[in-house]
């Protein structure tokens, strides 16, 4: 299985921290992301980064951000100047009312949409800068994703559903198999690996997700309500598993939600209101 | 993500929707088996028409008096041909390799109690040659019989069986029109002719003794003129006619009073209709194959739809979008090819079973069989693209809050 090859690390600044991080590069189509990786390096000479990184430097930064939807009069602005730093291996909950761009800020964090202005540091790359494809692959190497809505595939066994991410990332049979079982293990649903999701119940379905989301030792698991068709006892079930997984496993975790008891297991609580950050506190997990 | 991971993930959505799928590609099963069973039945066609043509006997040049296949309307009679114009034939042209007279008429052959109605060939040995026409048993005409015009003849299979069944008819002797006649020969089958007719069915015999008792003339109204393989038949031809237009003092300018006729040219003609026929028949086969790749594209454009979050969590977890439009263009082309190679078995069986109903010989071609598949996946590749790219195009957000 190549890793990341030659190919891919020749051109990389030594001092980028990106060149050490690309080594986690997992693909089959190498010389693709090896491009990707390359491309993503001149975006960032071009953007350089602070010249002496600090020392424990955030792995996501905002400054400045806004995000506008439509033009003209009917220009609709959900980011007006979002400044926010999160600190690696934190755990983050994000709340505030409807339309006070917790979501929009979220897709920006996610690497699924860009900012209209202002920069977004991720890891010291400047994802503003990013093409669509590129956004995908930074997806692919440090993020994971659990939604409100679970978003299995249906008819799909459990370990299918787990195994997808590495699919992506050219894991050969063996391997994903192996990751995928060690993730749902984690989740506590390794007796359920043949299940479909319609023979699981909700907090077993979110489980499931949860397992998808780690099982490629992503960076930051990326988390939208993900209690939100829940009942209270699966939703401090699943919020105790995600404490874990940022406590043990060293995850960084950004969560949405609107339930003031689940955002207690937050040592972040950044509060959104009219698309700017109104305040942040410390959660009582802190 | 590698091209294996990729097939096994469209087999897998495949199988999820067992009867989608296979609704879905009944338009290309049906569409491969009308074009492939098609043209196998009318290469079948061919092959059968060049067959009976080619038991005519190959190449044999046809010389009749008169324009065309009959005598004319009006006019003269044109005269017959002499005797002697088979000598000058045989003698003064290249490329002959054999030239026989005949005179036909038919009459009832009787035997103890049997009779049957059968037609008579006044010929000569060389007959035989000219029509390749080898003996079952017995012998051919000796030289004194044909100028004696002896009452011998040599008979085809279909009437011995009528006649004689399982008895050896060598040296016997039966009627034929009221005349005493001795067998001296048994011809091999040789089948249905070039215009279905029994060839077997048939009593050669001395054409002297044809004219004298049966024809009451000298008539000889056809002659047959076999060309040596090594010769272009159509040289030979033109050098034929001018032979003749000598021999029967026709004056330059005015037009002949007999004709040529090539069997090779019914053999090219006929094999040619066959060939254009189906030509045509599996053009509008093929229509029903371009029907079932509109068929394939509706259902992945449904499926795409269908499957907008499935795509958006895709997307999300770091699927770029070359990977989407390769998921959904292999998908397709899977889905193609299966009925591709379903379609194909499905040929097989059908011309298998329909080809002894046409009475045509079942030729598998392996290049027909070959283009059919290719042609198929070619769909699968076409019509899967479009779904595929708006797949791909898909925007990760949007996907995700698809309902």
């Amino acid at each position: 299985m190549p890793k990341c090859g030659p190919v891919a690390t020749r051109g990389v600044p030594k001092e980028t921290p990106m060149a050490n991080d690309d080594k986690r590069l997992v693909t089959r189509d190498a010389k693709a992301d090896a491009q990707a990786v390359i491309e993503m390096a001149k975006a960032n000479a071009a953007n350089p980064p602070p010249p002496t990184p600090e020392l424990h430097s955030p792995i996501i930064r905002l400054r400045g951000v806004t995000k506008t939807y439509g033009s003209g009069p009917t220009a609709f602005q959900a980011l007006k100047g979002v400044d926010l730093d999160i600190e690696r291996g934190d755990f983050v909950a994000v709340m505030g009312p409807s339309g006070s761009g917790k979501s929009t800020t979220m897709n920006i964090l996610g690497c699924l949409d860009v900012p209209s202005a202002g920069s977004f540091l991720f890891r010291d790359h400047h994802v503003e800068t990013l093409d669509r494809d590129q956004r995908a692959l930074l997806r692919r190497k440090y993020l994971g994703f659990v939604f409100q809505g679970f978003n299995l595939l249906s008819r799909t066994t459990a370990l299918e559903n787990v195994e997808l991410p590495l699919l992506y990332r050219g894991e050969d049979k063996a391997t994903r198999y192996r990751l995928g079982m060690a993730a749902l293990d984690k989740v506590g649903l390794k007796p359920w690996w043949d299940h479909t999701p319609a023979e699981l119940s909700g907090g077993q379905q979110q489980r499931v997700a949860i397992a998808r989301a780690i099982v490629t030792s992503p960076d930051v698991l990326l988390a939208d309500e993900p209690t939100g068709n829940l009942d209270s006892e699966r939703s401090v079930e699943i919020m105790e598993l995600l404490t874990d997984l940022n406590r043990n496993s060293g995850i960084t975790v950004l969560m949405v939600t609107h339930e003031p008891d689940m955002a207690a297991f937050a040592r972040t609580i950044v509060h959104f209101k009219d698309g700017l950050v109104e305040r942040i506190e410390k959660g009582k997990a802190a | 993500m590698i091209l294996g991971t990729t097939i096994t993930l469209a087999f897998r959505a495949i199988a999820r929707h067992k009867l989608r799928s296979f609704l879905t590609t009944l338009g290309i099963i049906i569409g491969v088996a009308a074009v492939v069973t098609m043209t196998t039945l009318g290469n079948g066609a061919t092959a059968a028409v060049r067959e009976q043509i080619s038991s005519l006997g190959a190449n044999i040049l046809q010389l009749r008096p008169g324009q065309g296949f009959g005598r004319g309307g009006g006019g003269p009679r044109p005269p017959d041909f002499e005797p002697d114009d088979i000598t000058a034939i045989a003698n003064q042209l290249t490329g002959v390799r054999a030239v026989a007279p005949q005179a036909s008429t038919s009459g009832i052959a009787i035997y103890e109690g049997s009779n049957w109605n059968t037609t008579v060939n006044g010929t000569t040995a060389a007959y035989f040659e000219a029509q390749q026409w080898k003996l079952e048993s017995g012998r051919l005409f000796m030289p004194e019989e044909e100028e004696a015009g002896k009452p011998v003849c040599i008979i085809g299979s279909t009437l011995k069986n009528n006649l004689f069944r399982q008895e050896d008819p060598i040296g016997k002797r039966f009627r034929i029109k009221g005349v005493s006649c001795q067998i001296i020969g048994l011809l091999s089958t040789r089948g249905q002719g070039g215009f279905g007719n029994d060839q077997d069915d048939v009593v050669v015999m001395p054409i002297k003794f044809v004219q004298r008792r049966f024809t009451g003339n000298r008539e000889i109204s056809l002659i047959m003129v076999a060309v040596d393989d090594a010769y272009d038949s159509a040289a030979v031809q033109d050098s034929l006619e001018q032979l003749m237009r000598e021999r029967r003092k026709i004056k330059p300018g005015t037009a002949d009073n007999f004709n040529v006729f090539d069997t090779k040219q019914i053999s090219d003609t006929l094999t040619g209709t066959t060939t254009i026929l189906t030509q045509i028949v599996g053009a509008v086969a093929a229509i029903s194959l371009l029907v079932g790749g509109i068929g394939i594209m509706n259902i992945m454009l449904v499926s795409v739809t269908e499957r907008t979050r499935e795509i958006g969590i895709r997307l999300a977890i770091g699927a770029v979008a070359r990977e989407v439009l390769l998921q959904f263009l292999v998908e397709a082309v899977v889905l193609s090819c299966l009925g591709g190679v379903i379609g194909l078995g499905l040929a097989l069986v059908a011309s298998l079973a329909i080809a002894p109903l046409m009475q045509v010989p079942f030729i598998f071609d392996l290049r027909i069989n070959m283009l059919a598949f290719l042609f198929s996946a070619a769909i699968g590749v076409v019509f899967g693209y479009f779904p595929a790219r708006r797949a791909a195009s898909l925007n990760p957000i949007d996907a995700l809050r698809h309902e």
